[in-house]
């Protein structure tokens, strides 16, 4: 699967795309294999305001992820 | 209808030459062009970042509803990601109408919400570093013009 970090996330993080294998199952367990890499971005991706998008949707909750999804992490959206 | 997201610099003269071709049935044509602003120096370089596939289509399903609430004949909407210097056009928005009024009122509604509401993340390259800045006040109270007033209970 491939997750991708828009904003702020990409600088904090040190990237802004990358794949993740074996895929994660779901929105909160991809999070939390994040969180272990990366202690502030796991934190900044639960942060208020910060949606997650599967396949170019904004999902709400925990989601179940198929194994070739696409996640964005959009932190808030600042318009143009 | 046109939305287009590009990193090249354009022109707004000639996307609005282009724009008035060939309308007969056309009143007016409002356009609006967004400059990036310098602040006397201050910012060297704005930094815009867009998620393709989500960005425009957020911005044409907004466009298609301002096109049936303006009752607006065509639209173009650009937007410039990537790094933009002072003085580039950032963006442009041009509406077409039978009559002025909606394509004024088209055009204004279309900034505000790409302004506050658009999926962009901005960041100002300045000359103390950079940062990535969110609307201000202003920009939510613009946008929340257009907004429906809440139901007498």
């Amino acid at each position: 699967m491939r997750v991708l970090l828009f904003g702020r996330l990409g600088d904090l993080a040190g990237w802004r795309e990358r794949r993740i294998e074996p895929p994660a199952a779901s929105l909160s367990a991809l999070r939390r294999r994040l969180s272990e890499e990366d202690a502030a971005l796991g934190d900044a991706l639960v942060a208020p305001g910060v949606h997650a998008a599967v396949d170019k949707a904004v999902v709400r909750g925990d989601a179940a992820l198929p194994p070739a999804a696409e996640i964005a992490f959009l932190p808030p959206m600042s318009g143009g | 209808m046109t939305v287009r997201l590009q990193t090249e610099p354009f022109d707004p003269g000639a996307e609005l030459s282009a724009f008035c071709q060939d309308r007969r049935e056309t009143g007016g044509v409002v356009s609006f062009t967004g400059l990036v602003r310098g602040e006397a120096g201050a910012v060297e370089m704005l930094e815009l970042d867009a998620y393709p596939g989500f960005t425009d289509r957020a911005i044409a399903e907004e466009a298609e509803a301002a096109a049936a609430r303006f009752a607006l004949q065509d639209l173009l909407i650009i937007h410039r990601v990537g790094h933009i210097a002072p003085g580039e056009a950032v963006v442009f928005v041009a509406c077409a109408a039978a009559h002025r009024r909606e394509a004024f009122e088209g055009a204004d509604f279309l900034m505000d919400y790409l302004k506050s509401r658009a999926p962009f993340w901005k960041k100002s390259h300045e000359r103390g570093g950079a940062r990535w800045i969110e609307p201000t006040a202003r920009d939510y109270q613009d946008a929340a013009r257009w907004d429906a007033p809440e139901e007498a209970r």
